[in-house]
């Protein structure tokens, strides 16, 4: 590529254009042929995950009959619905809080614990929890035992920070004034929250609790170190099968999460747009 | 006024009850570790002892360096503190080489498709992680499907080894992290303005000159924020060294867990997370004061 010349120098734009877009093609292949590929094999007759042994559902029948995933499956629902629903009110009290109460004392320290769990490595997060959940238990007799409760809190932590940063970046691009014409109008401060921000806020809120949501429903990590016997959620579930190889079993199962989340974004996604 | 004080209250309570929380659950915890990564091993529930005990009516501190001493003096530690930087460093270059001419390319698209473009990088990041990696296991293993497609296609004749070496390990970091490199790239490179590369070329500049002297220079703070969303996590990682590094892997997260769960040894786990926080805190203070400065730079031309 030394040819100089307007000419040439036209041909090597697109010849740099085509290598953009070949390596951007190659990029959404490698993000999605892994996905592509375990939906495909789940549907495959054999045990064997390397022979094709023809098209069947024999496996999502295998896991619609297993008791392990079912109970599993229902506990994570129910940890990640408790916890983003806790982590929803928390983070949007804490966005409230930097954006409109401005300089409060330890501000800093806060907005540090905002940053922090986003990118703390999990192990850290998880044997951090235990620990402060035995040690609560030892001193206070509070928890007793590690299970529901504690993936609740847990998770509600770690989203809660996430939660935060999506509802501020809204809220401080929001118009003060509605709310503050309300106010002039004899409403308390809340009431005119409630009444004309938390509406305009309804699409950040929602994106928030969806993120909780299916963070939650992610981890495993986290999970692993802060629950207790009997109170397996479906990663831990997941992780401990997929330790042992490859099973025709979790392709079924991978196959149903990637495609309920996939429809969930697509609907919350055209939704908002809808909205906008 | 009784109304003025209900709302100092009510604002009081809404910046105390998140500050309570994140101090509760998230800055506790921390200095509970660091207590612990201190404290005597014991056999028994919890398996540590008490950093302080009572001595003639005096609290007296019962704490040891020997955990640490334990990092320094086993070599499968060293190696896992060391191999861990190392295979994070190695991704986040992998990571960078994939993700910047995605972002160039997202960036330079047509207006109307960029955002659909961008929404295809970030849709796999909402479906689950566990799974994803897991999707890598039968692609990669020696019967897989990898070694299937090259081998019928006459590229090579025995399967190659790849899963459970540090190049699966390399792969499945890129795979899970690469949406964190792309969209601060994409963030820095969308911003920038055209006209700048209009008059270089104007200049008589070639499209690798610009690209060298115009675009990567401007792109340079994306650079920076997306190299150290995907190396601190990665430092950490835990999932992927267990599912594709296999046994020989030896990264910090996979050494954590395995003495906690396996030697319930918890003063060692816990000077491990120290010794883990400490190697990400210079990149941790990093990431905050860029992301103080985006942000600065955000609302100022906003």
């Amino acid at each position: 590529m030394t040819a100089a010349g307007g000419e040439n120098g036209a041909r090597m734009v697109g010849a740099s254009r085509l290598g953009l877009l070949s390596l951007l093609g190659f990029g959404y292949a490698f993000l999605y042929l892994p996905i592509l590929v375990l939906m495909v094999w789940s549907f495959n007759k054999s045990r064997l995950v390397v022979i094709w042994g023809g098209l069947s559902t024999r496996w999502y029948g295998v896991l619609a009959h297993d008791p392990r995933f079912l109970d599993a499956a229902w506990l994570s629902l129910k940890v990640a619905a408790t916890s983003a629903t806790l982590a929803l009110v928390l983070g949007t009290l804490a966005a409230v809080a930097l954006v409109r109460f401005g300089d409060f004392r330890g501000r800093n320290l806060f907005m540090a614990l905002i940053a922090a769990p986003l990118v703390m490595p999990d192990v850290i997060i998880g044997l951090a929890l235990l620990l402060m959940f035995v040690a609560l238990g030892q001193t206070v007799g509070w928890p007793s035992q590690r299970g529901f409760t504690t993936l609740v809190i847990a998770h509600a932590t770690i989203a809660m920070t996430y939660v935060a940063v999506v509802v501020r970046a809204r809220l401080g691009q929001m118009d003060h004034s509605l709310e503050e014409a309300a106010m002039d109008l004899g409403a308390r401060p809340a009431k005119a929250f409630a009444l004309i921000t938390l509406p305009l806020l309804a699409p950040s809120l929602a994106a928030g609790w969806l993120l909780a949501f299916t963070l939650s429903l992610d981890d495993v990590v986290v999970a692993q170190f802060v629950t207790g016997p009997g109170a397996t959620t479906l990663p831990i579930e997941v992780f401990s099968s997929v330790r042992m190889g490859v099973s025709p079993e979790i392709n079924a199962l991978g196959t149903i999460i990637v495609l309920v989340v996939a429809v969930g974004i697509l609907a919350a996604w055209r939704l908002m747009r809808a909205r906008a | 006024m009784s109304g003025g004080r209900a709302n100092l209250w009510g604002a009081r309570l809404v910046v105390a009850l998140p500050f309570l929380w994140l101090a509760l659950f998230f800055l506790a915890p921390f200095l509970i570790v660091a207590a612990i990564s201190l404290s005597h091993a014991r056999i028994g529930i919890p398996p540590y002892e008490p950093v302080v005990v009572w001595r003639h009516h005096w609290p007296a501190a019962n704490i040891t360096f020997n955990n640490f001493a334990r990092l320094f003096r086993d070599d499968l530690y060293v190696a896992a503190y060391f191999g861990s930087l190392k295979i994070a460093a190695i991704s986040t270059l992998l990571c960078l080489g994939l993700g910047y001419p995605m972002a160039l390319a997202i960036a330079r698209a047509r207006p109307d498709r960029r955002n659909l473009l961008l929404m295809l990088v970030i849709l796999p990041f909402w479906t689950s992680f566990l799974i994803r990696v897991y999707a890598w296991m039968g692609i990669l293993k020696d019967q897989g499907l990898l070694n299937l497609l090259l081998k019928s296609l006459g590229i090579i004749h025995h399967s190659l080894v790849i899963l459970d070496t540090p190049t699966a390990v390399y792969i499945g970091i890129v795979y899970s992290y690469l949406p964190f490199m792309i969209l601060p790239l994409y963030a820095t490179l969308e911003r920038q303005d055209p006209a700048l590369l209009e008059a270089a070329a104007d200049l008589g500049a070639r499209p690798w000159r610009t690209f060298l002297s115009v675009t990567l220079p401007l792109s340079f703070p994306g650079i920076v924020a997306g190299c150290l969303l995907v190396f601190i996590p990665a430092v950490g990682e835990y999932v992927i060294p267990d599912l594709l590094g296999g046994s020989g892997s030896n990264m910090l997260g996979k050494a954590l867990w395995d003495v906690f769960a396996l030697d319930r040894d918890w003063p060692t786990a816990s000077a491990l997370a120290v010794a883990l926080l400490v190697a990400l805190i210079v990149p941790l203070a990093l990431l905050q004061r860029l992301q103080r400065r985006l942000a600065r730079t955000v609302e100022a031309g906003s």
